[in-house]
């Protein structure tokens, strides 16, 4: 295990070889984390050169897989890094080498100024304006920087230490006609301000407000769309409906009491949400947990990832115009639930994970439940692909619709089924294990067109895989515990409490207090129901996390959309929109 | 005045009671057929249905009906007032009044048009303006969406509606339906105008604008298209129009294919009442399974597959007509 983990390390840090004897070390600086790859601070003029020196090396970090910033103001221990108010954090991922790099670049209040990537990394653009919006840094040359989560209207930047969290902390809220007649000004669509025409030479285009409340929206979501009779000549997708601030309620609460908030991420996806937090925390306090924890987290993981593919496939076929599947496959998520709820308690939001295992063992006849649901679902999947999948209905209006290819979904940081439906055959579970996912037997489904069929068909396979794993879950069952006998662990092993003062007095403090981490930084990204998932904690040696980033699958899905459905008719975006998977609260957070 | 007898008088009193009454139930079987289907999609969808109020639901379209007249009746103050107004009840009447010319038993029916057929053509274009205007008065960049796919759509598939029945009229050498019905006397129109009957069959679909037809008003796509801003009983008119055009489209289908009245043992009504509600099963039933193809395809379907299959099928009549006279 520990020549595999040198090994994989060895990998990784290749890069900063590379790096190093291309640009030298006064232009960087390593910093030592725990987030399993090498992070490296680079000087603000060589910011571009540095990154396309990534995208273009032997074996490129091809893809920008999350983007951010941090303000550095308030963080005590932050000895040996460089000077800094605002941190723009970049993480990058090869595929073919199969690792990950991190660049950081430090920025002093007085200039928040930065070169913008977009013509590096196509999908820095989104993620850009997240950060303006966040954190107020300008980044100099963007096409269209603006704000994106938060209102167009919209004062202060909520992610900034010196911004409250609490809405107590603010003057009351209050909206007057004219206040009202302004936000609704400043919502609507300018397609001038997107270098839109309103005309063409022999036709005049129709601008469609689809959403933020349309049926097929998936939730709060809004495109503007430049129509030609019905055709698509562009889009503008509009997010931030959703936005509940996830990351800065991360900074309020502590490193357990986050879990159930974690939950409502990827609102289909329960305690596989918990999964990549914990696992966060976990490399954070340094605990390893028992392989029967292991196994629970990711047979309920697993449950989980099966209700969300049926809610998928339900609405899929209903955007389509099919009726009748959704209530099929909503009856088989309610026996879905059956089991959930027998051994969490909970049906949506369970937020059953706990630093350092579970919140209960399993209990008694779980064996009897999950067999029920194993011996239920293959016909109910085989008759969903002969009903609907083999339909020529179906076929017809899904088949070489909004196709990408897999450089093109790489380009914008597609990730998950969406980019095995191009015939990548990456998947995180395989490419590296977490949770003890190296001791399954399982296989990676992949597409051949990367349309919209692909991407239905092949998550009815991976419900298949899904069941495997579960079914090997249900046949090796470890014994032991399902929590980690280590001073961290929240809340501590109950039947340990009561044995003497020191045990009681830490089972107190970490349940009414929270456990303290030492100052560090973690990073665990898992295959999520929706793509690629991960956490990226910072901690300042506090029973709060310094700095929670939240990089969803959606928010990557959701920009691309433009690039594959324009030139596409009105009822191609709506099977789109269907075969993408996302729900809003993923995207906004 | 010599002419108003008695005899007359009461005559003209019946025929006005019957015109009522199959009117008023063609009406109510229409309403009816909200509550009917949506039980059936429960049994087809692996749920109840509305199952609450009456004997097995049965009460619930007096329910919805109280809640749908109370619903405040908005008319937009952006969109075009009269024709707002005019819309619903041009869909409503034009297909009501469409059910004149079925012959519903030898005894029972409202009118015995020479014209028969044609007379459904009329009002099924008239029906158009109602989505049209619909569409347009609402001011609505969706209903204005819908209402172009509906006009689109209703007139290429009238246009072989028409062709696909002149095989029936051609056979019989009439447009009078009861003449059509009595010439089945012996075999059925399925059996010669088996493609007559397909293509009639879609097109009824198309034109009532329903699954797997449903392109002007894809709740997924242009949410509802051209009745997106109708409420109460004006989208209720929309709404139970749509029904009473399933029961026409089905009762024409019964009479025009199937030898109406005609069926052993049991009576001219029962035999007429089970084809009709067979084939508003049907139209239930392509709800349930099929999803919607896209509306460009639709449109390239008719024109390119119905339209020539019906022009064929009425060459191949023709020429047997000729043969064997």
């Amino acid at each position: 295990m520990t020549t595999e983990t040198s090994r994989s390390t060895d990998i990784a840090h290749a890069i900063v070889d590379e790096l190093m004897d291309r640009f030298g070390s006064e232009v960087l600086t390593q910093q030592p984390t725990l987030t399993d790859m090498p992070v490296l601070w680079v000087a603000r003029e060589r910011l571009v050169e540095v990154m396309q020196f990534v995208q273009q090396v032997d074996k490129p970090y091809a893809l920008l897989y999350d983007l951010h910033g941090v303000d550095e103001r308030l963080r005590m221990h932050r000895r040996g890094l460089p000077p800094a108010d605002f941190t723009v954090f970049y993480q990058l991922m090869s595929l073919e080498r199969n690792v990950e790099l991190m660049i950081k670049v430090a920025l002093h209040e007085d200039d928040l100024r930065i070169p913008t990537l977009c013509n590096v990394y196509l999908n820095a653009n989104w993620y850009e304006r997240e950060t303006f919006d966040m954190f107020g840094i300008d980044f100099v040359g963007h096409p269209h920087l603006s704000r994106l989560l938060m209102p167009p209207t919209w004062n202060g930047h909520p992610l900034r230490k010196d911004y409250p969290a609490r809405a107590t902390e603010f003057d009351p809220y209050t909206l007057t006609m004219e206040g009202q007649d302004r936000e609704q000004a400043a919502l609507r669509f300018d397609p001038e301000s997107w270098g839109m025409k309103r005309q063409s030479r022999d036709t005049d285009y129709m601008f469609l407000n689809l959403g933020p409340n349309h049926p097929s929206a998936h939730g709060a979501f809004r495109i503007a769309l430049q129509l030609d009779g019905e055709e698509v000549v562009d889009c503008v997708p509009d997010i931030g409906y959703h936005h509940r601030g996830a990351e800065k309620m991360a900074e309020r609460q502590s490193w357990h009491s986050y879990i159930p908030y974690t939950d409502r991420i990827d609102y289909t996806g329960g305690v596989m949400n918990n999964l990549p937090y914990v696992l966060a925390v976990e490399k954070l306090a340094g605990i390893t947990v028992p392989e029967r924890a292991e196994t629970i987290r990711v047979m309920m993981a697993e449950m989980f990832r099966i209700n969300s593919h049926l809610l998928f496939l339900g609405t899929f076929l209903q955007d389509l115009g099919a009726m009748s599947p959704v209530f099929y496959t909503f009856s088989d998520r309610q026996r879905a639930y059956h089991v959930i709820e027998a051994i969490t308690g909970f049906r949506m939001h369970p937020a059953w994970f706990r630093i350092g295992g579970t919140a209960h063992d399993l209990p008694r006849g779980w064996e009897q439940l999950v067999r029920d649901f194993l011996d239920w679902m293959p016909p109910r999947l085989d008759e969903y692909e002969r009903a609907m999948m083999d339909n020529s209905l179906v076929r017809e209006r899904t088949r070489h619709i909004a196709t990408h290819t897999t450089a093109e979904a790489l380009t914008w940081g597609i990730t998950g089924p969406n980019l095995r439906a191009t015939g990548l055959k990456y998947d995180r579970r395989k490419a590296r294990p977490y949770s003890g996912y190296e001791r399954f037997d399982f296989d990676i489904p992949v597409g051949t067109n990367g349309d919209v069929f692909d991407r239905g068909m092949l998550r009815i396979e991976e419900m298949r895989q899904s069941l495997r794993i579960i079914e090997q879950c249900l046949k090796h069952m470890p014994d032991g515990d399902y929590k980690a006998d280590h001073p961290l662990t929240t809340p501590p092993p109950r039947e340990k409490m009561l044995q003497h003062i020191e045990t009681l007095i830490t089972h107190f403090l970490q349940v009414s207090w929270g456990p303290v981490l030492k100052p560090n930084e973690s990073f665990q990204m898992i295959e999520a129901t929706k793509g690629l998932n991960s956490y990226y904690l910072t901690s300042d040696g506090n029973t709060m996390s310094y700095r929670t980033r939240i990089r969803t699958p959606s928010f990557a899905h959701l920009q691309q959309i433009p690039a594959v459905i324009n030139g596409g008719f009105v009822p191609d975006l709506i099977a789109h929109l269907g075969s993408i998977d996302f729900v809003m609260a993923d995207v906004d957070r | 005045m010599s002419w108003l007898t008695s005899d007359v008088l009461v005559l003209t009193v019946i025929a006005v009671l019957k015109a009522i009454v199959i009117l008023l139930g063609a009406v109510i079987c229409g309403a009816f057929l909200t509550v009917v289907e949506r039980r059936l999609l429960g049994l087809w969808q692996d749920r109840y249905g509305p199952n609450r109020v009456g004997p097995f639901g049965a009460g619930q379209l007096i329910a919805d009906m109280i809640k749908i007249f109370f619903k405040e009746d908005w008319v937009p103050s952006f969109g075009d007032r009269k024709l707002f107004v005019l819309a619903p009840a041009i869909a409503f009447a034009s297909l009501l009044l469409s059910f004149m010319i079925i012959p519903i038993t030898p005894g029972w029916g409202v009118a015995d048009l020479s014209i028969g057929i044609l007379f459904f053509f009329a009002m099924a274009g008239i029906n158009v303006y109602a989505v049209l205007f619909g569409g347009y008065a609402s001011a609505n960049k969706y209903a204005l969406i819908g209402a172009m796919r509906a006009s689109a759509q209703t007139l290429s598939y009238e246009v072989f509606m028409g062709l696909s029945l002149m095989g029936v009229v051609a056979m019989t050498g009439s447009f009078n339906m009861r003449d059509i019905v009595n010439a089945q006397e012996g075999f059925w129109f399925i059996i010669p105008q088996f493609f007559g009957f397909v293509t009639f069959l879609i097109a009824g679909v198309a034109v009532t604008h329903r699954a797997p037809f449903d392109q002007p008003e894809a709740e997924q796509e242009i949410a509802d298209g051209y009745h997106v801003e109708y409420s109460s009983m004006k989208f209720g008119m929309f709404f139970i129009g749509e029904y009473v055009g399933i029961v026409l489209v089905s009762a024409l289908i019964a009479t025009l294919f199937f030898g109406g009245w005609h069926g052993p043992l049991l009576p001219p009504i029962v035999w007429f009442a089970l084809k009709t509600g067979f084939f508003v099963m049907l139209f239930v039933l392509a709800r349930a399974a099929l999803p919607r193809p896209r509306y460009d395809r639709v449109m390239q379907f008719g024109w390119k597959f119905c339209l020539p299959l019906t022009l064929i099928n009425l060459l191949v009549t023709g020429f047997f007509i000729l043969l064997g006279a």
